[in-house]
C-alpha cells in the first residue's frame, strides 16, 4: 500500500477540517483521493482525526452512524444543475447504499483533497464550471463509492469470519448466502475494520449499467423539498450578530475611477460606519442594509473617463465588418485542409456575417456574500454561493494576507450561476470591507442595478462565415471568422467536429472596448452555434436540399452526432408539413453531449413576434445519471435560450451601459413560453457528458431556420427583438 | 425610530427600522424570515411576492409604514405548517425548481391564483403567474405542478 503524503498539510488546514467532523456522530470511512488510504475514525475521536488529517491527503467522501445514516459529500457547487444529487448518487450506487438513508451535505471547500479532474494535469479544481461535474468526477466517485463497499465487505466478512466473496449486499446490507444472514451497514458500524489493502477498483469491478438501481433511475433531487418552503438557504439569507451592510457605487462606465464629493455628508448620516474607496467604486458600510442602500443612493462621484469612453455598441458593427474584412489573419483556433485552395476551385461560394449583441447573466439572486474576519485578522469565515475558482479560497486570503488554509468556505446555494458566480469579483470586495470592519460579519449586497450595469457580459461579437461548395452542392470548405473580444469567450463552439467538411479554417480577431466580460451560459457556442447552423440553412434554401437532409450528409461520419438528427427529425415528424403560418427549425449543437432540436414557430407580420411552439430534442449525454435532471436542464436550456434570442440586449452609449433592472433588461415571461420542449435522451453507456449548455445554443439557430422556411427572410443579428423582425420582413 | 407592529403568519412582531423601509428588508434582515426574497426592488420579479390579506404583492415595493393594524402578512414560511401545501406538494413532484431562488415568490402568487380560482386553465394560470421571473426556465414545470394542484383541488372538491 502506497501512502501519499500531503505536504501542504498543517495544522490550521487540519482544525478546520476537524471542525468539520466534530458535530458528526458515528464513524467517518476516509478514503484516499487516489483511493490508497483507508481509515476508519470514531467522529468524536478528534484527536485521532487530527493526527490522521495531518499526516496525510484523505477524502471523506462518507460517514456512516449505527442507525444506518449515510451522509455523503458533494465537492459541488449547487446552483440548480443538480450536483446535489448526481455526485451522492454516483457515490451511493458503488456503495450500495439504501438512498432513503442517504443525507447530502457540502464537502469541505478544499481542492487537494475534494477537486475533481482539473485543466491541467496533476491539478485539483473545485470549479464548478463548464458543465464539467458530473463528467470530472464521474470515475472518482465510482470508485470511492466501490472502495466503502468494500471495507463494509471486509468488515462484515472479519466480524463473521467468513471468506469476503461469498459476500454480497443489496441496499445497504450485507448478506451472507450460505449461512442466509444478512446485516445492515449501521449495524457494521462497531464492527467496521480495515482491509490490509483496497482493490483499485476500475471497469470490469465496478457495477455493470445493468446492474445500477439508482444510475439511470427517476431519483428526486435531494434538495428540491427545501426550495418549496423557504428554507433552502442562500447566501444572501445569512445573518449573524452583529452583522453590518456594505453596498457599492460602481457608476455605469466600467473601468472609470471614482471621486467623492461628500465624504463628509456621507459619514455624518445616522447609521452610517464607513466609506471605503475602490479604484472602480465608493464602498458604503452602515449599521442596516436600507441605511447603506439610502446612503449609496446619495453618494456624489465624480467618475473618470474610461477605455470604454466614447464607445457605442450598436454603431461598432460596421468596424467589426471592416476587421473581419481584412486580408491579415487573426489567431487561428483550427485549421484543417486548405480553404483558400477549396474556395478558389469553388463552383460557388456564400457569405454572411452574424452578429449578437451583449447579453447579461440577469440571475435571480443579486450576487452577495458575507465575511467575518477575526479580531486578529488572522482568520475569516466566508459564506458565498459562488462557481469557486482556480483558487478556492475564493481570492479571500490575499486580500487578508494571511494562508489559504486561513479561510474558511461555507459554500452555499447558489440562486443562479450561469457563468457569473465563477468571477469572484463580488466575493473580494466583501473581503476588503469585511476586513475594514472585524471582527463583525458584513454582508455585501449588489442590487439589481448593480448587478446590470456593472454585469459582465457576453461579448458582442461578428462572425463572418465563408463557405464554398463544388458542382455537386457538396459543402468543401468552411472558413469561421470571430471578430469580438474576450478570446475563448467569442472563440469557443465554432469548431465543427461532427461535420465532415474537408477544409475548416477558423480565427478570431481582436478588439477591446474596456466592456466587462465573462462566461455566460455555453460562452461563444451561443453565437457561434447560430451563425453556423443558419449558414447551412442559408445554403439549403439555396440548393432547395432540406436541411435535415443536408445535416445527414455532413454528419455520415459522426454517427452519435447523426443518431440525435434521426431522432428528434422522426420525434418533431419533420417531414409533415406544419400547420398555417408555423414552420419548423433545425439546429445541432455539441458542447460535451450532442444534441439536435427542432423548434417550431409563426410570426406575427404586424408586431414582429416570434412565437416558439414546441421544442424537440434528441440527446446523447453519454450514461445519464439523472434522465428527469436532464431533461430539467434541457428545458431550462431552451428557454434561457429563447429569452436570451427574443429579448435580452445590453447596449452601451459612449461607454456607459443603458439598461439597469428587469424593467429595461427583459427576460422571458410565463405567457411566451412554448407549449412544450420534449427531449429524448439516446440511451449509452459511454462516459457521461455535460448537458447544462448544449440546449442554450440551439434556440438562435433553430428558430432563425424555421423564419427562413416560414418567411424565406433570414435573421442573422441577436437577439431577435420585434423590430428586428420586422425590418427584416419588410426589407 | 419609529416602531411597527405587524401581524405575520399569525404572530405578532414588533420591529423599529426607520419609516419607508421596505417590508422586504424587515422581513429579511430585521426579522429573519428569509424564505422572501429580493431579486429587484421595482416589482419587476416577483421574487419578494407574499401575501397582505390573501392578496399576492410585492414586499420591496410596500413601504412598511403603510401596512395597516390588522392586516395580516403571509409569507412562504406561513403558508402551511409542515410544507403540505397543495402547490409545495405538486412543486416537489413536478420537480420544479432549479437553483430554486424565485420559487417562493411562485408559489406564493400560484397560491393567491388557486385561492380566487380553484380551477384555472392554462391561458389564466399563465397570465396569472407572468409578472414572476425564472431564470433557470422552469415555467414549464411550475405550470405543471400549479395544473397538478389545481386537480387535486377538483378531486377534492
Amino acid at each position: 500500500m502506497t501512502i501519499k503524503h500531503n505536504s501542504t498539510s498543517n495544522n490550521s488546514a487540519a482544525v478546520s477540517r476537524r471542525q468539520f467532523l466534530k458535530s458528526s456522530s458515528g464513524v467517518a470511512l476516509f478514503i484516499g483521493a487516489s483511493g490508497l488510504l483507508p481509515q476508519l475514525i470514531s467522529c468524536s475521536n478528534t484527536q485521532k482525526v487530527r493526527k490522521q488529517f495531518e499526516k496525510h491527503s484523505i477524502t471523506a467522501w462518507v460517514q456512516i452512524t449505527e442507525d444506518g445514516q449515510i451522509t455523503i459529500y458533494n465537492p459541488a457547487a449547487e446552483m440548480g444543475q443538480g450536483s446535489m444529487t448526481s455526485l451522492p448518487l454516483i457515490f451511493a450506487e458503488e456503495m450500495d447504499a439504501d438512498w432513503t438513508q442517504v443525507n447530502v451535505a457540502f464537502s469541505p471547500q478544499e481542492a487537494d483533497i475534494y477537486g475533481g479532474e482539473g485543466w491541467a494535469p496533476g491539478t485539483k479544481l473545485m470549479f464548478t464550471v463548464g458543465s464539467r461535474t458530473t463528467k470530472s468526477y464521474y470515475t472518482t466517485m465510482r470508485k470511492a463509492g466501490a472502495q466503502a463497499r468494500y471495507v463494509v465487505l471486509h468488515s462484515a466478512a472479519t466480524h463473521w469470519e467468513v471468506p469476503i466473496d461469498e459476500l454480497t449486499t443489496q441496499e445497504s446490507q450485507v448478506i451472507h448466502e450460505n449461512t442466509n444472514r444478512t446485516i445492515s451497514y449501521g449495524a457494521l458500524v462497531p464492527f467496521l475494520a480495515l482491509p490490509e489493502t483496497l482493490p483499485d477498483f476500475t471497469g470490469e469491478t465496478l457495477k455493470s449499467p445493468e446492474e445500477f438501481r439508482l444510475i439511470g433511475k427517476a431519483i428526486p433531487r435531494t434538495e428540491i423539498p427545501s426550495k418549496v418552503d423557504g428554507t433552502a438557504k442562500f447566501a444572501i439569507d445569512i445573518r449573524l450578530p452583529d452583522m453590518v451592510y456594505g453596498v457599492l457605487e460602481r457608476g455605469n462606465l466600467h473601468g472609470a475611477t471614482p471621486t467623492l464629493t461628500n465624504q463628509s455628508e456621507i459619514l455624518a448620516l445616522p447609521g452610517v460606519l464607513k466609506v471605503v474607496p475602490f479604484d472602480y467604486a465608493i464602498g458604503v458600510v452602515a449599521e442596516t442594509l436600507e441605511t447603506a442602500l439610502a446612503a449609496k443612493k446619495l453618494l456624489k462621484i465624480e467618475w473618470s473617463e474610461a477605455l470604454a469612453s466614447g464607445y457605442n455598441s450598436q454603431e461598432i458593427y460596421p468596424r467589426y465588418e471592416a476587421i473581419a474584412t481584412e486580408t491579415k489573419r487573426g489567431k487561428i483556433v483550427h485549421e484543417q485542409g486548405d480553404v483558400t485552395r477549396a474556395q478558389r476551385s469553388a463552383e460557388k461560394g456564400y457569405t454572411a456575417d452574424f452578429k449578437n449583441d451583449y447579453v447579461c447573466h440577469a440571475q435571480l439572486e443579486p450576487l452577495n456574500a458575507v465575511i467575518q474576519v477575526a479580531e486578529d485578522g488572522k482568520t475569516a469565515d466566508v459564506w458565498v454561493g459562488s462557481q469557486q475558482g482556480r483558487d478556492t479560497k475564493l481570492g479571500v486570503p490575499d486580500i487578508l494576507g494571511v494562508p489559504p488554509e486561513n479561510v474558511t468556505i461555507h459554500l452555499q446555494y447558489l440562486g443562479g450561476g450561469f457563468g457569473r458566480r465563477s468571477m469572484n469579483d463580488f466575493v473580494s470586495e466583501c473581503a476588503v470591507l469585511a476586513k475594514a470592519m472585524a471582527p463583525k460579519p458584513l454582508k455585501l449586497l449588489w442590487t439589481r442595478e448593480d448587478d446590470v450595469t456593472y454585469g459582465a457580459f457576453r461579448p458582442l461579437s461578428l462572425q463572418r462565415l465563408q463557405v464554398s461548395t463544388d458542382a455537386t452542392g457538396k459543402i468543401t470548405s468552411f472558413s469561421h471568422c470571430v471578430v469580438g473580444d474576450g478570446g475563448h469567450l467569442v472563440a469557443s463552439g465554432a469548431r465543427n467536429d461532427h461535420y465532415a467538411i474537408p477544409n475548416q479554417l477558423i480565427e478570431w480577431r481582436e478588439i477591446t472596448h474596456g466592456v466587462r466580460l465573462k462566461h455566460w451560459r455555453s460562452v461563444g457556442h451561443g453565437p457561434n452555434k447560430f451563425a453556423i447552423e443558419a449558414m447551412l440553412d442559408e445554403i439549403a434554401f439555396n440548393q432547395n436540399t432540406d436541411p435535415v437532409a443536408l445535416r445527414r450528409t455532413l454528419m455520415a461520419k459522426s454517427p452519435r452526432a447523426l443518431a440525435t438528427l434521426e431522432k428528434v427529425a422522426e420525434m418533431a415528424q419533420w417531414e409533415a408539413p406544419s400547420q398555417e403560418g408555423r414552420a419548423k427549425g433545425v439546429a445541432f449543437v455539441e458542447h460535451g453531449s450532442l444534441g439536435t432540436g427542432i423548434c417550431e414557430i409563426s410570426v406575427d407580420r404586424n408586431t414582429g413576434i416570434i412565437k416558439v411552439h414546441n421544442f424537440w430534442i434528441a440527446l446523447d449525454a453519454g450514461t445519464v445519471v439523472q434522465p428527469d435532471n436532464v431533461k430539467a436542464q434541457m428545458e431550462g436550456g431552451i428557454l434561457m435560450g429563447m429569452s436570451s434570442v427574443l429579448k435580452e440586449q445590453i447596449t452601451v452609449v459612449d461607454g456607459k451601459v443603458q439598461q439597469s433592472n428587469y424593467h429595461d433588461y427583459q427576460l422571458l415571461r410565463m405567457l411566451e413560453i412554448p407549449d412544450r420542449v420534449e427531449t429524448t435522451i439516446l440511451p449509452s453507456t459511454e462516459h457521461p457528458e455535460g448537458v447544462g449548455e448544449t440546449a442554450t445554443p440551439m434556440v438562435a439557430g433553430a428558430i432563425a431556420n424555421a423564419f427562413l422556411k416560414l418567411t424565406g427572410k433570414r435573421l442573422r443579428h441577436l437577439p431577435f427583438t420585434p423590430e428586428r423582425v420586422l425590418a427584416v420582413l419588410n426589407g | 425610530m419609529p416602531t411597527y407592529t405587524l401581524d405575520i403568519n399569525s404572530e405578532t412582531h414588533t420591529v423599529d427600522v426607520a419609516e419607508g423601509t421596505s417590508l422586504l428588508w424587515v422581513l429579511r434582515e430585521h426579522l429573519g424570515l428569509n424564505g422572501t426574497k429580493y431579486g429587484c426592488g421595482i416589482a419587476q420579479c416577483g421574487t419578494c411576492t407574499l401575501h397582505v390579506d390573501y392578496r399576492p404583492m410585492r414586499a420591496c415595493v410596500i413601504p412598511v409604514d403603510t401596512i395597516a393594524d390588522g392586516q395580516k402578512i403571509t409569507t412562504i414560511e406561513g403558508l402551511s405548517t409542515n410544507s403540505d401545501h397543495p402547490l409545495q406538494k405538486a412543486w416537489v413532484e413536478a420537480q420544479a425548481p432549479q437553483c430554486g431562488y424565485c420559487q417562493p415568490g411562485q408559489i406564493m402568487q400560484a397560491a393567491a391564483l388557486l385561492a380566487e380560482n380553484p380551477n384555472p386553465d392554462r391561458e389564466t394560470i399563465k397570465r396569472y403567474m407572468n409578472g414572476v421571473l425564472c431564470r433557470c426556465g422552469t415555467y414549464l414545470r411550475i405550470l405543471e405542478a400549479i395544473e397538478l394542484a389545481a386537480g387535486s383541488n377538483s378531486k377534492t372538491t
